[in-house]
């Protein structure tokens, strides 16, 4: 096949019918953009919900699960073949709360290779009191510097520092949602009671936003001692054990082993974090209906057009056959004319894409809750103009392919004889 | 060998809209150089028979031979490349390319045979539309042409790759007579002086007369030859 002729044979069958070869380009031109937009703007939102999620959970969590045996010890002795063993409804027995030998598991944990950071915690409800009202809440004992370590507290501090809860054995730092609710600022003191009815007066040191509203809104961090002693519990109570791992994907592997070889429970990030997950996997299905629809529309345009210049062009199509060009040479010619569309448009497309995103990430977006966000989120990554091209050029493909079979398959004497 | 063309028992059917047999076993042998014509009445088989000849219809039984290749049962690329070689076309309405200029129209066979460099190719297109009077046209688009300009740089074309016959299907038929003379003599003089074999379909009878040699159809048998 001689390329470059069925190139300019294909170039001027183009080129002559200028309109319409614009309008089949403008159809893959749009497509393309719209799915750059398209994707680049809603992984952006992704990407932004994942790394606000993510700051805000650690990759593994491990802590006490309060659960029932469904297994009971008169089961275990009176098991026989003779044996009716009956309990309705049984309760859990009140066992100790919290991580036996907890501070012994972190410092197992602190040696694991794997891992970047841990951070023990002792975790209470209490309520605060509000004038006549009790607001419920929880108070977060931590090593704060290990905490901030693992979620970068430091940077989130709308009030205060964080080295302030140092400086005091009674200061608390306070969620942003709960603060607001309680018109409390730096410096001011609230009351915590605990579930079992001690109370102490504390001075808020600073206030936090994580972004994520259900832990702004009744999240508290204290010291350890400081929650240790509310609950009235030994200087080795803690009830949490929060993991950051080097390798974000060997989450699922290591909570699995933590939990063999600790026997409490070891969530990571993606239990710990399904609903938000599932919502992003959700949204990427739908940007991608969306984005191959239009492409497909695209190329609905451009079979139509090679569809139509191949009536157009049958005597042109039996001349070339009559002269010596076969069919190969035929659909060569037309199967150029379809990628050149979408090449083309395809181009025009990506750049296009590429303006639209641009235009998106420079309007501002103040949303409540978001601190590190000024502008819409859009994620520039390369892999999406790829996969835009490539399906463009897929769908041109396949677009093209029809026509360009039939023009190949017509018969030179049918045209010239007329019939 | 002096032999061009040679049809040994060609058989072919119509099956629209009722079958029906419009060449009944024909053969024959056309020696180059010959200017040959083929005349009968509407119907007779004439027209279906060149295009037999011409290798683009391959629904036949029987044998067909051109420049000594037997072209029976070969496949429809190779058939396409054995026409870009060795046969020239000359249509009723000159069907020359539109968007092309004339000089590219009469390229582009010789561009797809791929004999000579693209400078050659232009070199003899244009030496071949000056054979025909046509070289000031070199440049315009074939839809700007005339209707007799346009036979001739059909006619450039079919010369283009030196091919062993030339094929025209009333190649005088759409012309006024002036035009239609001119065009009769340039075939003529093809055949003459540079020994071109030319088989034309021809419901003209004087056009015919003027032939080296008449096959004459009726009915799908040949009647005179």
């Amino acid at each position: 096949m001689n390329f470059r002729l069925i190139f300019q044979v294909a170039k001027r069958h183009l080129l002559s019918r200028r309109k319409q070869t614009i309008v089949a380009a403008l159809g893959v031109t749009f497509g393309i953009a719209m799915f750059i937009a398209m994707v680049s703007f809603m992984t952006g939102v992704d990407k932004m919900l994942e790394d606000t999620m993510m700051s805000a959970s650690p990759h593994i969590h491990i802590y006490n699960d309060i659960e029932t045996k469904t297994e009971q010890l008169v089961e275990r002795k009176f098991n026989g073949e003779n044996d009716v063993n009956k309990i309705y409804h049984p309760k859990p027995s009140l066992l100790k709360q919290g991580l036996k030998n907890g501070l012994q598991m972190v410092n197992y944990i602190r040696k694991d290779e794997a891992v970047w950071g841990v951070s023990p915690m002792v975790n209470s409800q209490v309520f605060f009191n509000f004038g006549p009202h009790d607001i419920h809440g929880n108070i977060t004992g931590v090593d704060i510097m290990a905490e901030d370590l693992l979620f970068d507290i430091s940077s989130k501090m709308l009030e205060g520092k964080i080295e302030d809860l140092l400086s005091s054995n009674n200061s608390i730092l306070m969620g942003s949602g709960l603060a607001r609710k309680m018109n409390l600022h730096k410096g001011d003191n609230i009351t915590i009671t605990t579930p079992a009815g001690v109370s102490k007066m504390v001075k808020v040191a600073g206030i936090f936003q994580m972004g994520m509203a259900q832990v702004d809104d009744t999240r508290s961090y204290a010291s350890i001692n400081l929650v240790q002693k509310i609950l009235q519990k030994d200087k080795s109570y803690i009830t949490d054990i929060n993991i950051k791992l080097k390798v974000l994907e060997d989450a699922k592997q290591k909570a699995l082993d933590y939990y063999k070889f600790f026997g409490y429970r070891a969530d990571d990030w993606e239990t710990t974090n399904a609903t938000i997950l599932v919502s992003i996997k959700l949204r990427g299905v739908i940007t991608y209906t969306v984005s191959i629809t239009l492409l497909i529309v695209a190329g609905f345009g451009i079979y139509n057009i090679l569809n139509m210049t191949i009536y157009e062009k049958m005597r042109d199509i039996a001349i070339l056959k009559a002269t010596g060009f076969s069919g190969k040479d035929v659909m060569g010619i037309f199967m150029t004319q379809a990628l050149s569309i979408g090449v083309v448009g395809g181009v025009v497309g990506l750049i296009l894409g590429y303006v639209i995103s641009f235009g998106i990430s420079k309007v501002p977006f103040h949303a409540e809750g978001f601190l590190s966000i000024e502008f819409m989120p859009v994620n520039f990554a390369v892999k999406y103009y790829i996969i835009g091209m490539v399906f463009g050029l897929g769908t041109t493909a396949v677009a093209g392919f029809m026509p360009s079979r039939k023009a190949a398959g017509i018969d030179p004497v049918e045209i010239i004889r007329g019939k | 060998m002096n032999r061009a063309l040679h049809i040994e028992n060609l058989v072919k059917y119509f099956y629209e809209p009722e079958p029906f047999q419009v060449l009944k076993g024909l053969s024959f042998t056309i020696n180059k150089g010959e200017f040959v014509s083929i005349v009968g009445k509407s119907g007779c088989g004439k027209s279906t028979l060149l295009y037999v000849l011409s290798t683009m219809d391959t629904d036949y039984e029987g044998q067909l031979e051109i420049n000594g290749e037997v072209l029976t049962g070969k496949t429809k690329d190779e058939l396409s490349y054995f026409r870009n070689e060795h046969i020239g076309f000359v249509f009723q309405f000159h069907y020359l390319l539109p968007e092309f200029s004339s000089l590219e129209n009469v390229m582009l066979p010789a561009l797809k045979l791929g004999k000579y460099s693209k400078e050659e190719v232009e070199h003899r297109a244009y030496e071949k539309l000056k054979l025909l009077g046509v070289e000031e046209q070199a440049k315009k688009l074939s839809s700007k042409l005339s209707g007799g300009q346009q036979q001739r740089v059909a006619i450039a074309r079919a010369l283009i790759n030196d091919p062993t016959v030339i094929m025209g299907d009333e190649p005088t038929g759409n012309l006024d007579s002036k035009n239609a003379q001119n065009v009769f003599d340039i075939l003529k003089d093809l055949a003459r002086t540079y020994n071109q074999t030319i088989i034309t379909v021809t419901h003209d009878l004087e056009f015919a007369a003027n032939c080296d040699r008449i096959i004459e159809m009726s009915d799908g048998h040949i009647v005179r030859h």
